[in-house]
Formats: C-alpha cells, structure tokens, sequence
C-alpha cells in the first residue's frame, strides 16, 4: 500500500503539521517529515483537515431507483463531499426492511470502495407503519445495522414507536425518526406561515414536527432507550431537545445543511428544487438551529442527501419530489453558517460532522481522532478558497442542488479512507 | 396633439404614443395657426358641410380622439347655430384597427361614441386634426364598417400637412400647410390643452 | 403591465386602472351589430385547461375571438397529471404550435408562475385559476363589476379606483384562489377589505394580508358597499372546517333577513358558480341588489382588455399610465 505524507496541514484548524499515512493509519504526526523512498506527497497548502466526515443520513437510491443514484455514484459524491462513511437510508425499492437489502447494500458499497457504506434498516415493514421489521435480524447480518429509521415515513403510532425503542434495546440500536404528524401534514407542500397563505400552498405546521419529537422524547425516557431526531427543522424542536437532553434522556438531533442556510420565501419561485421535507422553515427556525448545533444541542449535521431525476423536479411545485442533493456541499454550507460567522470552531466541527455522528452510528473506525495509530479516515479541506456551485459539476447522477448559481466556500482537497486516497487534487479517484 | 414624422414605419420607441408616455414638453415652435385662425377654419368648414350636404339632414359628424373630437363638436356646434337645431356628433377610435398596433407597445382605447340614431344610411364627416400620411382614415373607415354602412363619408380635417401614404384626401381642409417630413406639425386644443394654437417645429436645422 | 398576468399582486394601480378603462370601452361593443374588433388578427390563444371550469374557458374564448384571435382549446385533464411532466411536455407542444398567449388553469398553485419563468415557452402566461393560490381575472372582473356601480361619479366614468369602498369577502377564504386575488387587487385600487369566515377558514398569516377579518357577518355586513359570497364545498365538512351545512349557513350564509342589514346601493356579489342554500340563498342571489349575472357580462369584457393589453401591442415593456398620444 503507497504511503501519504500529508506537507502542510492543520489538523482542527490549529497550527501546521505534516501527516504520514501508512498502512491505513496516522503513522506520523510532526512537523516538517521528510518522505520515504515510495510515499507520495500531498500538499495540503495549509488547508484544514479533519477525521473523515460520518453522514447519518444520506439516500442513495439503489436498489430501486438507479436512474436518481446508485451506491456508487452516491459514495463518490461522499467522497467528494469529504465523507469516509455513510449512513444509507431504508426508503429503497425494496425497502431496506430484511438482512438481505441491508446486505446489498453494504456489499455495494464495499465494491465501490468510495467510502463506507452503512445501511439503515427499516422500523416497519415496507415503511407501512404497521408491522416491525425484523430489526434483530438485520443487526445481526453482515451489515450490522445499528440505526433503524423509516425516514421518509414518520412512525406516527405511538406503541409501534415504543415497541421499536424498546426492541432496539437489545443490540444498542438506535430509532431514527423522521417526525412529521401525518394527519396535520396531509398535502402538505411547504412550511405553514404567512407565505403558505400567500402561495397557496398546503402548510406544513412546525407543530407537526414538534408534537411528535416532544411525545419520542417522553417515549424514550419511559422506555430507556436511545432517540435519534432526524433533519431538525424548527425553533420549537430545538428547545424539545434542549429540555430533553437537561433531564438526561438519551435523545440526539441532527440538522441538515439547507436548513442551516435556506428559508421558505425561496418556495416564492415557485421552483420545486426548493421543495424539501421537512420545509425549509423561516429565518427565525434558521437561526434557532444554528444555535441549537452550536451549544450543542443539536448534535450533528447530517446531509439528507436526497437525489432526484431531472422531471421530478422539473415541473410544477405540488407534483414535484421532495428533497435536495447536499453530500459535496455539506462542509461548504456548514463553513459558511457556521464557521464563519464564529459560532462553530473547525474542531467543533469535526465533532458535529464525525466523532457524534459516528458514535450515535455506533461506528468504531470513524471520527476518531487525528492521531498517531488511528484510522486514517482524513478530509484536507481549503476553507480560503471560494466557488460559485455549478450543479453539472457533481459526482451524483442528480442535479436537484439548492445551491446552484450561489457562491460558498471551501473545497475538498483530498479525503482519505483507511489510508487510501478516494479524493485528490479535488477529484474523485 | 401632433403629429409625428411617423413615416416610414417608426422605430417602437417613436416616444408619442407608447400608454403612458408623458410627450416631451417641446419647444414652442412657429405658430402657423392661432386661435382666431381655428375659429376662422372651423365656420368655414361648417358652412362647407352643409353646402356640399344641402343642409345638416342624416349629417353624423365623428371626430376621432384626441383632437378630432372637439373638433368634431365645434362643428356640430356652429352647424348647429346655421341650422337652428342640434346635429348628431361623436367619437369613432380607431386604436385597434390601426396597421402599426403590434409595433409598439399597446395603447389605451380611447371612447368610441355612437349617436344614438346610429350611421346607417347617414353621411358621416370624419373630423381629424391633423391629415397627414393618411393611415389613421384607412383604419377609421375600417373601424367604421363594423359599426354600420353610412350612405357617404366625408373628411375633416383641420391641418393637412401633405406626405399622404395611401389614396385619401379631405373633402373638407382648415390649412393646408407644406411641411418637410422631419418637422412636426402640433395642434392644441382648448379642451385638452387649455390653448387653442397650431405650431411648426424640428425639421433641418 | 408586465408580459405574464400571474397575480393581482402583478398590477400596479395605473395597470389595474387601464385595464377597467379599457374593459369599459370594450363593453360597449356588445351593443354593436358586429361584435368583434381587428386587434388580435392573427394572434393564437390557447385555453390550457387541466382542470374543468367551463364558465372561465367561454369567458376567454369569447374574449379571445372578439378580438379576432384564433383560438385553440386544450383541455388536459385527467388523473395522468399526478406526475407533472405533463404540464411541461403541453408546454413545449404549444410553443412548437406557436401559441402567443396560453391561458392556464390548473389544479396546482404555481403551475401558471412555473409555465412563464422556466423557459418551456415563450407565451405572455394568463393565470385563469392555479389551485388555492390566485385567480387575477376573475378579480379585475369583480373590481370593474363594483367600479362601474360604485366609483366615486359613477358608472366607471369618473377614472380613478374603489378609494374607501368597503368589500366585504365571505366564506372559504382558505381554499379561495378569487379571495387571494381580489384581497390584494381590491386593496391596490384603494377599497377596504374585510375577509369574513370561520376562524377555520382563514388562512395562516392573513393578519399580513393588509386587510380587515372578522368572525361575525352580521357586524359587517351594514358598513359594506359590497358583499362577495364566495362557494364553499361540502366537502370541507368532512374535514371538520365546519360542523354541518346547517351551521355554516346559519352563520356565514347570506339570506334575506342579512340582506336586510346591507345599505340601500350595497352589492351583492358571487363568482359562481354557487351553491344556493349554502351561502347564497336564492331569493338572495336573484334579487336586485344581486350583480352576479352582471359579473359575466363584464367577464368577457375584462378579459377582452387584459388579453389585448398583453397581446395587442410589440413585446416592448410596456407603460403603465394612459396617455392615448398619438394622431397618426
């Protein structure tokens, strides 16, 4: 295996080093290495690196619906984006619900060798809400799932939801809800506020999202087992958390990247590209979730990577799909919201975007510390840089990007999975 | 009112006559009509109507807006003096029927009004104030035939300043005034304009 | 005004206002022996139509061919429009046609705001109705129906606009794509609107509306000028917006004993079609003080000048104030 010798970078954000990767590890840590007869050398520049980012949350299609995104292409995509490992969501065709489309899965993704793929079972059969799937099962497989989520979906019954926390129990599982109340959600089209009434378009009330985290929250304190609160969109679920976590229960939160940084007067445009479930809510939700990953009450960001052919969205807003790419520019967004507005350090941001996301995954080779001996699961990324988001330019089959034609910054210069490159000089090997 | 060099075909932005373009305020120009002048052409006019029509019977007179209607109306009114009753006046706008509609921006409809007696079998005067390539006549006695079939229909006009582009000419002419096609010809009206006055300006300088 | 008629909220005050002027002059020409003008010789309309609304779909054939427009009528409905492609694919059939204007009416709002800005077509885009979000046709014809009645000097003679008229809106407003409309158009040409409905059917974020709600007919119906009943559906009481028919009417609906309470010259206004019995009772909407026959008439008529205000001149950005200018 070819050795790295990383020149130039700042782990964290902090004060240059050089990195040697050898075997899959960090070998050597220090400044001003010289490299071996054979290791190749990588100028970093002073970029920033970081542990290889962990998604929870990313929807990669296959099998099903290759004609949007395959593991393979959804995995570059990661890489791209300077993720080491991904966390692929059940809504498949097949639904991810048996050993079987979890194995798929993960063998996939260990052929494609971007980065690591880990699939999410589903809670219920086929996503109906009706029936467990064989959650055990689907642990105990090679894939070895640790989250469940029928995201997508939310598990509305409420004894379902506490048989499914309690199960889960067993294995250290963890139920990734996608909380949305189905009834006060029918049609739903965007977020419910003034300009819903303006548009026209069906209101999907913050309400909605915060009456079925507050009764989880409860659920899994009566149980004692582990909640996972997917794509966080509102004010109010923040505080649901914030009062959640103060009593000790073991309740986590992500949010993703466009609602870091998008707002519903977007719908104004009627374009469906801005059509996202949960809604991108106002700027009030915006900076509330802000605040909410910077004390950390949110505790990751997670991508909700959701690709979409061209006529899915290429059509009028009520008939158009929801959801929007977000792998390759989540680092981007988060520097941009985050960052450089002084509410995250790059190390806070290695927690929230690898070391939770990972332990909530119960992943153990990822988000692991830049150090000697660890994974060399690494992410050198050029915060100084800026780019102006061209969504032809992209590693996915899809170009459903909210961010076309904005300018962010930041940019993957290389990522490392296991002390192999999967990105260099920004382009996906 | 005036009448722009409008010929050949003007480029859209022609300026006078876009809804809503505000006409430049312009310099004054030389008067070649004051308001005696006017006066003066009108009776004559008048008196011209009602000998060529052996009196006012089944006379119609229809200014078309914006100046042809007051003129229309001083007409009617000094006929009317001559004759000792009232004769039948009103408006005919030809907005829609003009051949230059789709090259400029769209315009507002001006009111069309029709004597109540209709103009069926009546002889109608066109009054105009100014006659000068002739396509706005085309396009009213275009606008007329949807209206009704007039027994004759007579031209008004209180300036004709020539460079006529179709076969019409007034049967009735206040001034024939010679221009150059860059000049324009303006006539105000005291019921629009708050003056009575025709005025030569541009051209060559 | 712009080249696309998407919302009421599109018309500045001068646009609204030349476009009642121009509806007035058009009106006459229903009293002529020939009832058509030359301006749109040559000009191709389509009625793209994924939704039924016979009555709109006449108005604008009616208007269209008035206007020598030829026109063509594209009725697309069906179940196969789940998926949207088909509002594109229509969209590029029509622009192959050589369609100059494509009036629109579909079940999803946006829909006519996505056919004018997505490049599938070069067409000016008429709004004739996109689900719950706007209906700008049938809101000028309202304005111009209560401007001809009650404009300041009367008969719609006087220019100017409906400055401290009272409208009174009742019913639905939630599901209301006229509402939406006639709440912001109304509001442009100077009238005070009060929306009148169940708390239940008042849309989230009205308060921004920059008009008047009230829960309690009864209290608004003796300052209004007019009063526009709009449809509700029974099917909405099954999603609990209302207990029964009984009580809505009893409460929202207008009968003679409300009738009653309306000033001497107060309209009483529907766009149709109605459901008599549940917000209209008949004697009501037969009576004199009813305008709605009236408000089909000026239907035509309104969209005569809207479609000749789009279509009739060059595509050059076109003003928004009256000055006729020129002679020849």
């Amino acid at each position: 295996m070819t050795s790295y010798l990383i020149k130039n970078a700042r782990p964290y954000g902090g004060e240059p080093t050089d990195v040697l990767v050898r075997d899959g590890v960090v070998a050597e840590l220090g400044a001003s290495l010289t490299p071996e007869e054979g290791t190749e050398v990588v100028d970093a520049g002073g970029a920033v690196l970081l542990p290889g980012l962990v998604d929870l949350h990313t929807h990669l299609r296959e099998p099903g619906r290759e004609d949007a995104e395959t593991v393979d292409t959804g995995t570059r995509a990661a890489a791209q984006g300077g993720f080491t490992a991904v966390h692929a969501m059940a809504n498949t065709d097949p639904v991810a619900d048996t050993a079987g489309v979890v194995e798929q899965v993960w063998r996939l993704g260990r052929e494609a060798g971007h980065c690591d793929v880990y699939p999410v079972g589903a809670v219920t059969v086929g996503l109906a809400g009706e029936q467990l799937a064989e959650l055990g099962a689907m642990a105990d497989s090679a894939a070895r799932v640790r989250v469940f989520s029928d995201d997508g979906k939310c598990v509305s019954d409420a004894v379902l939801m506490r048989r499914a926390l309690e199960y889960v129990k067993a294995f250290d599982g963890v139920i990734a809800q996608h909380a949305q109340e189905p009834r006060l959600t029918e049609g739903a089209q965007m977020n419910e506020g003034d300009l819903s009434g303006r548009l026209g378009l069906r209101g999907w009330p913050a309400v909605a999202e915060e009456a079925i985290i507050a009764r989880d929250c409860l659920l899994t304190a009566h149980v004692g087992s582990r909640l996972h609160v997917c794509h966080l969109s509102t004010a109010g679920s923040v505080d649901l958390v914030r009062w959640a976590k103060s009593n000790g229960w073991n309740v986590t939160a992500e949010v993703t990247p466009h609602h870091l940084l998008l707002t519903d007067d977007l719908a104004a445009t009627y374009d469906p590209i801005f059509k996202v479930n949960p809604p991108l809510r106002t700027a009030a939700d915006v900076e509330a979730v802000r605040a909410g990953l910077a004390d950390g009450t949110i505790d990751v960001v997670a991508t909700d990577h959701a690709p979409h052919p061209h006529e899915d969205k290429d059509c009028e807003w009520s008939a158009a799909a929801f959801g929007m790419l977000g792998l390759e520019t989540a680092l981007s967004v988060v520097q941009h919201t985050m960052v450089d507005t002084g509410l995250l350090t790059w190390e806070q941001v290695a927690d929230r975007m690898s070391v939770r996301p990972a332990e909530i995954g119960r992943v153990a080779d990822h988000g692991r510390p830049i150090a000697v001996g660890e994974p060399a699961n690494l992410v050198v990324f050029d915060a100084s840089v800026t780019r102006v988001v061209d969504p032809t330019e992209t590693a996915s089959l899809s170009r459903n990007n909210p961010y076309a034609g904005r300018e962010l910054p930041g940019r993957v210069v290389a990522t490392f999975l296991r002390g192999r490159p999967t990105v260099l000089d920004g382009k996906v090997l | 009112m005036h009448a722009q060099p409008a010929k050949p075909v003007p480029p859209p932005d022609a300026g006078d006559t876009a809804v809503g373009a505000t006409p430049p305020e312009e310099p004054a120009g030389r008067v070649v009509l004051d308001a005696r002048d006017i006066s003066r052409a009108l009776t004559r006019i008048a008196h011209e109507i009602l000998e060529r029509n052996k009196g006012a019977a089944d006379l119609v007179l229809l200014g078309i807006p914006t100046g042809g209607v007051p003129l229309a109306r001083r007409v009617a009114e000094r006929i009317a003096i001559v004759e000792e009753r009232p004769v039948a006046v009103g408006s005919l706008d030809v907005t829609m029927y003009r051949d230059d509609l789709r090259m400029r921006p769209p315009r507002a409809l001006l009111p069309t009004e029709i004597p109540a007696g209709g103009i069926d079998d009546k002889v109608v005067v066109l009054v105009d104030d100014v006659l000068f390539s002739g396509r706005t006549i085309r396009a009213a006695l275009d606008a007329m035939n949807d209206v009704g079939r007039p027994r004759a229909v007579r031209l008004a006009v209180l300036v004709d300043r020539g460079h006529r582009d179709l076969p019409i000419r007034a049967d009735f002419v206040g001034k024939n005034l010679p221009t150059a096609l860059d000049e324009t010809v303006r006539v105000r009206l005291g019921e629009i304009d708050g003056a009575d006055d025709v005025t030569i300006s541009g051209g060559a300088a | 005004m712009n080249r696309h008629l998407l919302s009421a909220g599109d018309l500045t005050r001068d646009d609204a206002e030349l476009v009642l002027r121009t509806a007035e002059e058009l009106r006459s020409l229903a009293d002529r022996p020939i009832k058509k003008l030359p301006a749109l010789r040559g000009r191709t309309v389509v009625n793209l139509f994924f939704e039924d609304s016979t009555r709109t779909r006449i108005s604008f054939e009616a208007a269209a061919k008035r206007l020598s427009a030829d026109v063509i009528n594209f009725a697309a409905k069906g179940s196969s429009l789940s998926k949207g492609e088909s509002l594109k694919d229509t969209a590029l059939t029509l622009e192959a046609m050589g369609a100059d204007a494509i009036v629109v009416r579909h079940s999803a709002s946006g829909a006519p705001h996505r056919l004018a800005h997505t490049g599938w077509t070069r067409s000016s885009v008429i709004n004739a109705g996109d689900g719950t979000h706007e209906h700008p046709t049938q809101a000028l014809l309202d304005a111009f129906t209560m401007w001809r009645h009650l404009a300041p000097g009367g008969a719609g003679k006087s220019g100017g606009g409906l400055d401290g008229r009272r409208i009174a809106v009742v019913g639905d407003v939630l599901h209301s794509r006229v509402a939406r409309s006639n709440a912001l158009l109304l509001r442009t040409l100077g009238a005070e609107v009060t929306l009148v409905a169940p708390p239940t059917l008042l849309p989230v974020g009205v308060e921004g509306w920059d008009v008047e709600t009230s829960y309690d007919l009864d209290s608004v119906l003796p300052k209004a000028d007019a009063v526009m009943m709009l449809r509700v559906q029974r099917e909405r009481m099954s999603d609990a917006y209302f207990p029964t028919v009984r009580e809505y009417s009893r409460r929202y609906g207008l009968d003679s004993r409300r009738m009653g309470l309306l000033q001497e010259h107060a309209l009483v206004m529907h766009p149709g079609p109605m459901v008599r019995g549940m917000e209209i009772t008949a004697d009501v909407a037969d009576s004199s003080r009813s305008v709605i026959v009236e408000q089909v008439t000026n239907g035509v008529a309104v969209r005569m000048a809207v479609l000749y205000l789009l279509l009739a001149g060059s595509s050059e950005p076109t003003l928004t104030t009256s000055d006729p200018g020129a002679s020849e």
